[in-house]
Protein backbone atom coordinates (compact mmCIF):
# COMPACT_ATOMS: atom_id res chain seq x y z
CA UNK A 1 0.00 0.00 0.00
CA UNK A 2 1.43 3.57 -1.08
CA UNK A 3 0.13 4.96 2.39
CA UNK A 4 2.41 3.23 4.22
CA UNK A 5 5.87 4.22 3.39
CA UNK A 6 5.10 8.36 3.96
CA UNK A 7 8.63 9.23 2.58
CA UNK A 8 9.52 12.92 3.57
CA UNK A 9 9.02 15.01 0.52
CA UNK A 10 11.25 18.51 -0.34
CA UNK A 11 7.76 20.01 -1.48
CA UNK A 12 6.00 19.50 1.55
CA UNK A 13 2.80 17.84 0.20
CA UNK A 14 3.42 13.97 -0.30
CA UNK A 15 0.43 13.77 -3.22
CA UNK A 16 0.72 9.72 -3.55
CA UNK A 17 -0.31 9.00 0.30
CA UNK A 18 -3.58 10.95 -0.96
CA UNK A 19 -3.95 7.85 -3.48
CA UNK A 20 -4.73 5.24 -1.14
CA UNK A 21 -8.28 4.58 -0.45
CA UNK A 22 -7.85 4.70 3.49
CA UNK A 23 -6.51 8.45 3.44
CA UNK A 24 -8.86 9.61 0.80
CA UNK A 25 -12.26 8.07 2.71
CA UNK A 26 -11.97 10.88 5.60
CA UNK A 27 -10.91 13.37 3.41
CA UNK A 28 -14.04 12.72 0.96
CA UNK A 29 -16.15 12.55 3.66
CA UNK A 30 -15.42 16.33 5.11
CA UNK A 31 -15.09 17.72 2.00
CA UNK A 32 -18.73 16.34 0.29
CA UNK A 33 -20.70 18.57 2.71
CA UNK A 34 -19.12 22.17 1.53
CA UNK A 35 -19.28 20.86 -2.19
CA UNK A 36 -23.25 19.83 -1.34
CA UNK A 37 -24.14 23.22 0.50
CA UNK A 38 -22.34 24.77 -2.74
CA UNK A 39 -24.49 22.98 -4.86
CA UNK A 40 -28.06 23.90 -3.01
CA UNK A 41 -26.67 27.79 -2.86
CA UNK A 42 -26.32 28.00 -6.13
CA UNK A 43 -29.07 26.14 -7.31
CA UNK A 44 -31.64 28.34 -5.52
CA UNK A 45 -29.52 31.46 -6.50
CA UNK A 46 -29.26 29.60 -10.37
CA UNK A 47 -33.32 29.17 -10.71
CA UNK A 48 -33.90 32.71 -9.01
CA UNK A 49 -32.05 33.92 -11.89
CA UNK A 50 -33.19 31.93 -14.35
CA UNK A 51 -37.12 32.53 -13.72
CA UNK A 52 -37.73 36.18 -12.08
CA UNK A 53 -34.44 37.79 -13.16
CA UNK A 54 -34.00 36.91 -16.97
CA UNK A 55 -36.35 38.32 -19.17
CA UNK A 56 -38.96 36.61 -21.82
CA UNK A 57 -36.83 35.81 -24.88
CA UNK A 58 -38.20 37.62 -27.72
CA UNK A 59 -37.69 34.90 -30.51
CA UNK A 60 -38.63 31.85 -28.07
CA UNK A 61 -40.65 33.42 -25.39
CA UNK A 62 -40.19 31.00 -22.12
CA UNK A 63 -39.61 28.35 -23.87
CA UNK A 64 -35.97 29.15 -23.64
CA UNK A 65 -35.84 28.52 -20.05
CA UNK A 66 -35.13 25.21 -20.41
CA UNK A 67 -31.64 26.76 -21.35
CA UNK A 68 -30.87 27.11 -17.68
CA UNK A 69 -30.85 23.24 -17.54
CA UNK A 70 -30.18 22.07 -20.87
CA UNK A 71 -26.61 23.85 -21.28
CA UNK A 72 -25.48 23.29 -18.29
CA UNK A 73 -26.42 18.89 -18.38
CA UNK A 74 -24.71 19.15 -21.72
CA UNK A 75 -21.34 19.99 -20.33
CA UNK A 76 -21.34 18.31 -17.45
CA UNK A 77 -22.08 15.02 -19.62
CA UNK A 78 -19.10 15.78 -21.13
CA UNK A 79 -16.50 17.37 -18.47
CA UNK A 80 -17.68 14.45 -16.46
CA UNK A 81 -16.66 11.87 -19.13
CA UNK A 82 -13.33 13.36 -19.79
CA UNK A 83 -12.66 13.00 -15.72
CA UNK A 84 -13.96 9.99 -15.54
CA UNK A 85 -11.33 8.60 -18.84
CA UNK A 86 -8.83 10.64 -16.92
CA UNK A 87 -8.61 8.71 -13.71
CA UNK A 88 -9.78 5.32 -15.93
CA UNK A 89 -6.21 6.28 -17.74
CA UNK A 90 -4.24 6.86 -14.43
CA UNK A 91 -5.48 4.02 -12.58
CA UNK A 92 -4.19 1.94 -15.93
CA UNK A 93 -0.94 3.62 -15.76
CA UNK A 94 -0.27 3.89 -12.17
CA UNK A 95 -2.16 0.80 -11.10
CA UNK A 96 -3.66 3.11 -8.47
CA UNK A 97 -6.91 1.36 -6.85
CA UNK A 98 -8.62 4.90 -5.92
CA UNK A 99 -8.08 6.11 -9.53
CA UNK A 100 -10.36 3.41 -10.64
CA UNK A 101 -12.77 3.77 -7.60
CA UNK A 102 -13.09 7.66 -8.68
CA UNK A 103 -14.20 6.64 -12.24
CA UNK A 104 -16.32 4.01 -10.83
CA UNK A 105 -18.27 6.96 -9.14
CA UNK A 106 -18.19 9.23 -11.77
CA UNK A 107 -19.96 7.02 -14.39
CA UNK A 108 -23.67 7.57 -12.67
CA UNK A 109 -23.73 11.10 -12.32
CA UNK A 110 -22.45 11.74 -15.84
CA UNK A 111 -24.94 8.77 -17.42
CA UNK A 112 -27.67 11.24 -15.07
CA UNK A 113 -26.27 14.42 -16.43
CA UNK A 114 -26.26 13.22 -20.27
CA UNK A 115 -29.89 12.07 -19.95
CA UNK A 116 -30.99 15.28 -18.52
CA UNK A 117 -29.52 16.89 -21.34
CA UNK A 118 -31.01 14.40 -24.01
CA UNK A 119 -34.43 14.67 -22.41
CA UNK A 120 -34.72 18.54 -21.50
CA UNK A 121 -33.38 18.74 -25.51
CA UNK A 122 -35.84 16.56 -26.48
CA UNK A 123 -38.48 19.08 -24.57
CA UNK A 124 -37.09 22.16 -26.10
CA UNK A 125 -36.87 20.84 -29.48
CA UNK A 126 -40.81 20.05 -29.86
CA UNK A 127 -41.83 23.72 -29.29
CA UNK A 128 -39.01 25.53 -31.24
CA UNK A 129 -38.24 23.12 -34.47
CA UNK A 130 -40.98 21.38 -34.04
CA UNK A 131 -39.54 17.73 -33.76
CA UNK A 132 -38.85 15.57 -30.32
CA UNK A 133 -35.85 14.10 -32.09
CA UNK A 134 -33.90 14.20 -34.90
CA UNK A 135 -31.19 11.93 -35.92
CA UNK A 136 -28.39 14.79 -36.10
CA UNK A 137 -24.75 14.61 -35.46
CA UNK A 138 -25.09 16.83 -32.08
CA UNK A 139 -27.96 14.52 -30.72
CA UNK A 140 -26.64 11.17 -31.98
CA UNK A 141 -23.20 11.44 -30.54
CA UNK A 142 -24.80 12.88 -27.25
CA UNK A 143 -27.17 9.63 -27.36
CA UNK A 144 -23.79 7.34 -28.06
CA UNK A 145 -22.35 9.38 -24.71
CA UNK A 146 -25.23 7.91 -22.99
CA UNK A 147 -24.60 4.22 -24.23
CA UNK A 148 -21.13 4.56 -23.09
CA UNK A 149 -21.68 5.94 -19.45
CA UNK A 150 -23.99 2.89 -19.35
CA UNK A 151 -21.90 0.33 -21.17
CA UNK A 152 -18.55 1.45 -18.27
CA UNK A 153 -21.28 0.65 -15.83
CA UNK A 154 -22.50 -2.83 -17.30
CA UNK A 155 -19.26 -3.57 -18.12
CA UNK A 156 -17.70 -3.16 -14.34
CA UNK A 157 -21.05 -4.43 -13.18
CA UNK A 158 -20.31 -7.90 -15.10
CA UNK A 159 -16.69 -8.24 -13.70
CA UNK A 160 -16.09 -9.74 -10.23
CA UNK A 161 -12.78 -8.46 -9.48
CA UNK A 162 -12.82 -5.05 -8.98
CA UNK A 163 -9.22 -4.36 -10.25
CA UNK A 164 -9.83 -6.52 -13.71
CA UNK A 165 -13.09 -4.80 -13.76
CA UNK A 166 -11.46 -1.69 -13.33
CA UNK A 167 -8.50 -2.11 -16.30
CA UNK A 168 -11.67 -3.05 -18.80
CA UNK A 169 -14.16 0.23 -18.08
CA UNK A 170 -10.96 1.83 -18.22
CA UNK A 171 -10.35 0.76 -21.87
CA UNK A 172 -13.56 1.45 -22.64
CA UNK A 173 -13.66 4.31 -20.89
CA UNK A 174 -10.51 5.68 -23.41
CA UNK A 175 -11.50 4.26 -26.71
CA UNK A 176 -14.55 6.34 -25.67
CA UNK A 177 -13.01 9.86 -25.30
CA UNK A 178 -13.32 10.22 -29.07
CA UNK A 179 -16.71 10.75 -28.58
CA UNK A 180 -15.61 13.71 -26.97
CA UNK A 181 -14.54 16.13 -29.61
CA UNK A 182 -17.31 14.69 -31.88
CA UNK A 183 -20.21 16.32 -30.01
CA UNK A 184 -18.30 19.15 -29.31
CA UNK A 185 -17.75 20.08 -32.62
CA UNK A 186 -20.21 18.69 -34.55
CA UNK A 187 -22.59 21.74 -35.02
CA UNK A 188 -19.03 22.91 -36.18
CA UNK A 189 -18.44 19.75 -38.67
CA UNK A 190 -21.72 18.88 -39.76
CA UNK A 191 -25.34 20.43 -41.12
CA UNK A 192 -26.93 20.00 -37.73
CA UNK A 193 -30.15 21.07 -36.96
CA UNK A 194 -28.79 22.00 -33.84
CA UNK A 195 -27.53 25.44 -32.95
CA UNK A 196 -24.28 26.44 -33.02
CA UNK A 197 -22.63 27.46 -29.43
CA UNK A 198 -24.10 30.98 -28.05
CA UNK A 199 -20.78 30.71 -25.77
CA UNK A 200 -17.30 30.99 -26.55
CA UNK A 201 -13.50 31.97 -24.61
CA UNK A 202 -13.23 34.26 -27.98
CA UNK A 203 -16.33 36.58 -28.36
CA UNK A 204 -18.67 37.92 -25.78
CA UNK A 205 -21.80 35.78 -25.69
CA UNK A 206 -24.61 36.36 -27.72
CA UNK A 207 -27.35 36.16 -25.30
CA UNK A 208 -28.46 38.99 -22.47
CA UNK A 209 -26.71 38.99 -19.84
CA UNK A 210 -28.98 37.84 -17.16
CA UNK A 211 -29.66 34.84 -18.92
CA UNK A 212 -26.20 34.07 -19.28
CA UNK A 213 -25.51 34.65 -15.50
CA UNK A 214 -28.50 31.95 -14.99
CA UNK A 215 -26.70 29.19 -17.02
CA UNK A 216 -23.34 30.27 -15.54
CA UNK A 217 -24.25 29.43 -11.89
CA UNK A 218 -26.65 26.18 -12.79
CA UNK A 219 -23.25 25.47 -14.41
CA UNK A 220 -21.42 25.81 -11.11
CA UNK A 221 -24.67 24.43 -9.28
CA UNK A 222 -24.18 21.11 -11.20
CA UNK A 223 -20.68 21.25 -11.10
CA UNK A 224 -20.89 21.41 -7.41
CA UNK A 225 -23.17 18.52 -7.12
CA UNK A 226 -21.36 16.45 -9.20
CA UNK A 227 -18.20 16.63 -7.10
CA UNK A 228 -20.10 16.10 -3.85
CA UNK A 229 -22.56 13.13 -5.51
CA UNK A 230 -19.03 11.69 -6.39
CA UNK A 231 -17.33 11.77 -3.37
CA UNK A 232 -19.99 10.65 -1.47
CA UNK A 233 -20.21 7.78 -3.98
CA UNK A 234 -16.59 6.91 -4.22
CA UNK A 235 -17.03 6.27 -0.30
CA UNK A 236 -19.40 3.93 -0.71
CA UNK A 237 -17.26 1.91 -3.19
CA UNK A 238 -13.96 2.50 -0.96
CA UNK A 239 -16.15 0.63 1.47
CA UNK A 240 -17.48 -2.00 -0.62
CA UNK A 241 -13.91 -2.91 -1.84
CA UNK A 242 -12.10 -2.31 1.07
CA UNK A 243 -14.51 -4.49 3.53
CA UNK A 244 -12.15 -6.91 4.51
CA UNK A 245 -9.53 -4.76 5.34
CA UNK A 246 -8.40 -3.91 9.42
CA UNK A 247 -9.44 0.19 9.17
CA UNK A 248 -12.70 -0.45 7.47
CA UNK A 249 -13.87 -3.17 10.09
CA UNK A 250 -12.14 -0.86 12.88
CA UNK A 251 -14.25 2.20 11.11
CA UNK A 252 -17.54 0.38 11.19
CA UNK A 253 -17.05 -0.89 14.80
CA UNK A 254 -16.03 2.65 15.99
CA UNK A 255 -19.80 3.98 13.88
CA UNK A 256 -22.91 4.81 15.50
CA UNK B 1 -40.15 40.21 -12.40
CA UNK B 2 -41.49 38.26 -15.15
CA UNK B 3 -44.52 37.12 -13.78
CA UNK B 4 -47.92 39.17 -12.70
CA UNK B 5 -49.75 35.61 -11.43
CA UNK B 6 -49.11 32.53 -10.03
CA UNK B 7 -50.55 31.32 -13.08
CA UNK B 8 -48.58 33.06 -15.82
CA UNK B 9 -45.46 31.71 -13.97
CA UNK B 10 -47.09 28.32 -14.50
CA UNK B 11 -48.22 28.92 -17.77
CA UNK B 12 -44.71 30.10 -19.11
CA UNK B 13 -46.10 31.95 -22.10
CA UNK B 14 -48.02 28.22 -23.06
CA UNK B 15 -44.79 26.67 -23.08
CA UNK B 16 -45.63 24.92 -19.30
CA UNK B 17 -45.37 21.58 -20.26
CA UNK B 18 -41.72 21.85 -22.09
CA UNK B 19 -40.40 23.95 -19.37
CA UNK B 20 -41.66 22.20 -16.39
CA UNK B 21 -41.49 18.71 -18.03
CA UNK B 22 -37.72 19.31 -18.32
CA UNK B 23 -37.53 20.84 -14.52
CA UNK B 24 -39.61 18.22 -12.96
CA UNK B 25 -37.90 14.69 -14.63
CA UNK B 26 -34.18 16.75 -13.76
CA UNK B 27 -35.40 17.43 -9.97
CA UNK B 28 -36.73 13.70 -10.00
CA UNK B 29 -34.03 12.09 -11.16
CA UNK B 30 -31.38 13.75 -8.97
CA UNK B 31 -33.51 13.01 -5.67
CA UNK B 32 -33.51 9.38 -7.10
CA UNK B 33 -29.60 9.76 -7.62
CA UNK B 34 -29.32 10.84 -3.64
CA UNK B 35 -31.43 7.96 -2.48
CA UNK B 36 -29.60 5.40 -4.18
CA UNK B 37 -26.53 6.89 -2.55
CA UNK B 38 -28.30 7.08 0.62
CA UNK B 39 -28.83 3.57 0.28
CA UNK B 40 -25.97 2.47 -1.08
CA UNK B 41 -24.32 4.55 1.83
CA UNK B 42 -25.96 2.46 4.42
CA UNK B 43 -25.39 -0.98 2.86
CA UNK B 44 -21.98 -0.27 2.54
CA UNK B 45 -22.18 0.76 6.24
CA UNK B 46 -23.95 -2.35 7.61
CA UNK B 47 -21.25 -3.86 10.19
CA UNK B 48 -19.56 -7.67 8.96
Amino acid sequence: MLSATPHTSSHGINWFKYASPQTFFPVAGALAPWFAALAAVLFAAGLYIGFFVAPTDAQQGDAYRIIFIHVPAAWMSMFIYMVMAFWAGVGLAFNTRLSGMMASALAPTGALFTFIALWSGSLWGRPTWGTWWVWDARLTSELLLLFLYFGFMALQAAIDDPRRADKAGAVLALVGVINIPIIYFSVKWWNTLHQGSSVSLKSAPTMVATMFAGMIVMAFACWMYSIAASLWRVRCIILERERRSDWVGEYLRTQK
Amino acid sequence: MNWGSVGEFFAMGGYGFYVWGSYAVTFVLIAMDLASLALRWRAAGRKL
